[in-house]
């Protein structure tokens, strides 16, 4: 036996960043545990576990490539890293000299490792940053913004201590992050109440209190009678509302049609059940948590159910409290003051392509609206933008309309891939750039936030196996061949990590220790009697004149969503334990073993309408688009449903184990590249039709 | 039986095959093979809610093992200070009749070296005083690893606190 150390990082198998302990012999990674400082055991889900096998998996971009051939005909030339970045700050350079550096755009899937991408955008002047989010949080995260002045990931969940919890379809224990699957099972464990709700059963059904199958696209009218009942019966936390809601007298006129008999129609829930969930949260309130949810990017209406929910947040007076929804601290509220990259980062003046901010003024700049990008690159409308970086975010995966993606690049001068799989959007680009994995570099510091926040840090457990390089080396070399070198002033990673922690008496060497740096020995709680919203009133805005001013109503009148046309199904898609990031996983050579393809689950009744059976491939189609796929039956779906898994349907030879398996979901969901109020694309407003093949 | 067991909390199970996975990278496991798995079985309605129920499976490491009595070249070891049943790879010679006597299905088959191989409760970490890699990085912390005695008393615990807070609400 050789060498045998122990190197503390973060995963990144998905965007949870659960806290690794990594196992190297003689250089080679033996084992991914989790870090028992931050879980209190090694526990790791599958996906970080199977991080060993990513990392000695072949089939993944292994030097920088320029394309040289048609798009998507896989036809390659290995190029230097010099003549990569040459070739990218050539054509940046002319692109910016003639329609400025706003011309160049760059998505990525958000989180708090974005630092250096949005310092280099800045460092060129470029407004157009976007996250993944219009494919995920968007409407969750600007309906939390409007009413009380949080991100969705701005708070978090006190479950170990919550006794009562109603989740609308988020999948909390396949859907699943490592720290939190733990607490949702503690939760459970000890006696927490969980009521789940969805279209269709899942393992987080299996471990409810009660589980209701809710008709499709029906949850904001549940979440509305629920209000009903509490409003109207006085269920509320009477302090907490007079303290800190704003527009109770408009929110109580407003619900007055959404009774639950009324909403028993719509949703299929008894009303006798909604009414009993109503009583039963405001018994165990405040310790309640009605989950906002994450991947929200549904339905046209998504930001209103999600104002919903966090108006029956508001009503229970969890905020704040134990077993509720608490804010989470910062470095500043333990007295420490952790610098970040984008904190040197010039102003930019230039005005985003997408409208977010000014057109959609309740529209976050900080995530940006992904969907408009295709529209504008082929219209040149607000004004032309040319260059697209996508970094380690594959949207012709995740983003709907393909067809429509596949149209814009054509129109740009540059796409650059910048990821360490290969991933469709990598396919079609100009030039792939490998990243070093997670396993081989060093990123920044970040914090992770809570009610104990820590200092965290991804650092580099094993020399890269090819010719890649660490983010922090892409974006400062671009930005010095752009002129911009004197934004990324730090040498190296090690520099920037210690420049961060200037000040507070740590350096990078105290990551060594845990893996993570305390904060704080005790839970941070604010004080209940003092607490401020980011919003104009600094209180939770149920009302909310600015959304008014805006020309959006503070809650829209429920609509009954479209059934689907006859002879047509609405495609719902999720994830699981072993596959939650399409490209990341799903050629991964134990998770695709584990789990190789997708299938569609349909209701039996719709299985016999349609004339298929269990094991029969049928071809699934949306606007003339077709995917294949195998059937499942269930009676735990909705009639009116076809589920699948997201994120198979690989169509990238090179990607040998998961290539020509399954179906991918997005590519069926024609034109829902949409604007919506929440700043979502409407996912799961998709019609598909079905035959035997 | 070896001295240890291996019980799993189905309450706190919730099928993501984590323990799988790491068994699979922590024993460098051919594909296709699974030292442990997890079966689901369901779903079943119990009080209105469809269940799952994730059931675990490894070898038992049996005290009278049919596998070594099955196998003709004394590959199918016992190791003697805890009972641990593994397959000595340099004397098994693939006939497969352990994997045909195994009433578990227990023994795998490896690909790549034409024989067969099988659990032994990570005894390698086991030796170094750490518990197997399914137990170690279970998502959820529902695998223990233990010895009978404790197991038993465990569950004789937590039926006895049910008991009692059952007589609670129905006697007093
Ligand atoms: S949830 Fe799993 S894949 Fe995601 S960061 Fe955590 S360990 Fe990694
Ligand atoms: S890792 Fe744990 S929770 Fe997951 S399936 Fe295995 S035993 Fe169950
Ligand atoms: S392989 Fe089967 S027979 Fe042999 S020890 Fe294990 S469980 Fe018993």
């Amino acid at each position: 036996m050789g060498e045998r150390r122990e190197v503390y990082s973060l995963c990144c198998m998905c965007t949870g960043r659960c806290p690794i302990l990594v196992e190297v012999e003689d250089g080679i990674v033996k084992h991914i545990w989790g870090n028992p400082h931050v879980f209190g055991a090694k526990s790791l889900c599958p996906r970080g576990a199977a991080g060993v096998a990513f990392e000695y998996d072949n089939e993944r971009p292994q030097y920088p490539m320029i394309r040289d051939g048609e798009r998507g005909s896989g036809k390659w030339r290995r190029v230097s890293w010099d003549e990569a970045l040459d070739f990218i700050a050539d054509k940046l350079k002319k692109i910016i000299a003639e329609d400025g550096a706003k011309a160049i755009a760059l998505s990525d899937r958000g989180g708090p490792h974005t630092e250096l991408h949005k310092l280099f955008l800045a460092a060129i002047g470029s407004p157009n940053y976007f996250t993944h989010d219009a494919s995920c949080s968007n409407s969750v995260h600007n309906a939390h913004m409007s009413i009380a002045g949080h991100a969705r990931n701005t708070v978090g969940y006190d479950y170990r201590n919550c006794k009562y919890m109603v989740v609308f379809g988020r999948n909390l224990l396949e859907s699943l992050i490592t720290g939190e699957a733990r607490n949702v099972i503690e939760m459970i464990n000890s006696g927490g109440k969980l009521v789940y709700i969805d279209v269709r059963w899942n393992y987080t059904a299996s471990k409810a209190y009660k589980f209701f199958m809710i008709n499709p696209g029906t949850d904001y009218a549940l979440a509305l009678a629920l209000i009903n009942v509490i409003v109207n019966n006085n269920l509320y936390d009477v302090d907490f509302v007079n303290k800190y809601v704003v527009g109770m007298e408009y929110l109580r006129s407003f619900v007055q049609p959404y009774t639950p008999e009324w909403a028993e129609k719509e949703t299929g829930i008894p009303a006798e059940e909604i009414r009993k969930i109503a009583y039963e949260a405001a018994e165990a309130k405040p310790s309640v948590i009605f989950h906002p949810g994450w991947m929200t990017a549904w339905t046209e209406n998504d930001f209103y159910f999600r104002r919903a929910i966090y108006t029956l947040n508001a009503l229970m007076g969890s905020y704040e409290a134990k077993g509720g929804i608490f804010i989470a601290k910062g470095a500043g509220d333990c007295g420490y003051k952790i610098k970040t990259p984008t904190s040197i980062a010039p102003k930019v003046t230039e005005e985003r392509c997408d409208g977010a901010g000014t057109k959609y003024p309740w529209i976050r700049k900080n995530w940006g609206m992904l969907q408009v990008l295709p529209e504008v690159v082929l219209t040149g409308n607000p004004y032309p933008v040319r260059a697209y970086i996508a970094m380690r975010h594959d949207p012709l995966v995740a983003m709907p309309d393909f067809d429509t993606w596949v149209k814009a690049f054509d129109k740009l001068d540059l796409v650059v891939a910048i990821d360490v799989n290969w991933s469709l959007t990598a396919w079609y680009a100009d030039v792939i750039l490998p990243e070093s994995t997670y396993l081989e570099r060093t990123d920044h510091v970040i914090v992770r936030k809570g009610l104990r926040p820590q200092l965290a840090l991804r650092q580099k457990a094993v020399e890269p196996r090819f010719d890649s390089r660490s983010r922090f080396q892409i974006f400062k070399a671009l930005a010095e061949r752009l002129g911009k070198g004197e934004h990324f002033p730090w040498k190296d990673e090690v520099e920037l990590v210690n420049w961060q922690l200037e000040g507070t008496g740590w350096t990078i060497e105290d990551f060594q220790k845990k893996g993570v740096i305390d904060l704080t020995d005790k839970p941070i709680w604010y004080d209940r009697n003092n607490l401020k919203f980011n919003t104009p009133t600094g209180k939770i805005e149920v009302y909310s004149e600015f959304l008014e001013k805006a020309g959006v109503p503070s809650f829209a009148p429920y609509e009954r969503p479209a059934s689907p046309p006859e002879g047509m199904l609405r495609l719902v898609t999720g994830k699981i334990a072993l596959h939650t990031q399409g490209r990341t996983t799903s050629n991964n050579p134990i998770l695709n073993e584990l789990c190789p393809e997708n299938h569609l689950y349909l209701h039996p009744d719709t299985a016999k309408k349609f004339g298929v059976k269990e094991g029969d491939t049928v071809v699934v189609s949306a606007n003339g688009t077709e995917e294949r796929i195998k059937v499942k039956v269930s009676p735990y779906v909705h009639p009116e449903i076809a589920f699948m898994l997201h994120g198979f349907g690989d169509i990238v030879p090179l990607r040998t184990r998961s290539f020509g398996k399954g179906a991918l979901d997005t590519r069926l969901m024609k034109g829902k590249l949409k604007v919506t109020v929440g700043g979502n694309c409407p996912l799961f407003e998709t019609f598909v039709s079905l035959k035997k093949a | 039986m070896s001295k240890y067991v291996i019980t799993q909390d189905q309450l706190k199970c919730i099928g993501c095959l984590a323990c799988v996975v790491h068994c699979k990278v922590e024993n460098n496991i051919s594909p296709g093979a699974r030292f442990c798995d997890i079966l689901p079985v369901g779903p079943k309605e119990v009080n209105g809610v469809p269940r799952i129920f994730f059931v675990y499976m490894n070898c038992f490491h049996c005290e009278d093992a049919f596998c070594i009595k099955a196998c003709p070249t004394g590959a199918m070891t016992r190791r003697e200070k805890d009972g641990i049943v593994y397959v000595r790879q340099e004397l098994c010679i693939g006939c497969k009749s352990c994997m045909k006597a195994c009433p578990w299905g227990i023994p795998q088959w490896d690909e790549g070296t034409g024989k067969v191989f099988k659990c032994h409760l990570c005894m390698h970490r086991i030796d170094r005083g750490e518990k197997p890699a399914c137990v170690e990085g279970c998502t959820t912390s529902c695998l223990t690893f233990t010895v009978p005695e404790e197991a038993t008393r465990k569950v004789r615990e937590k039926y006895a606190t049910r008991i009692a807070s059952e007589l609670k609400s129905t006697i007093w």
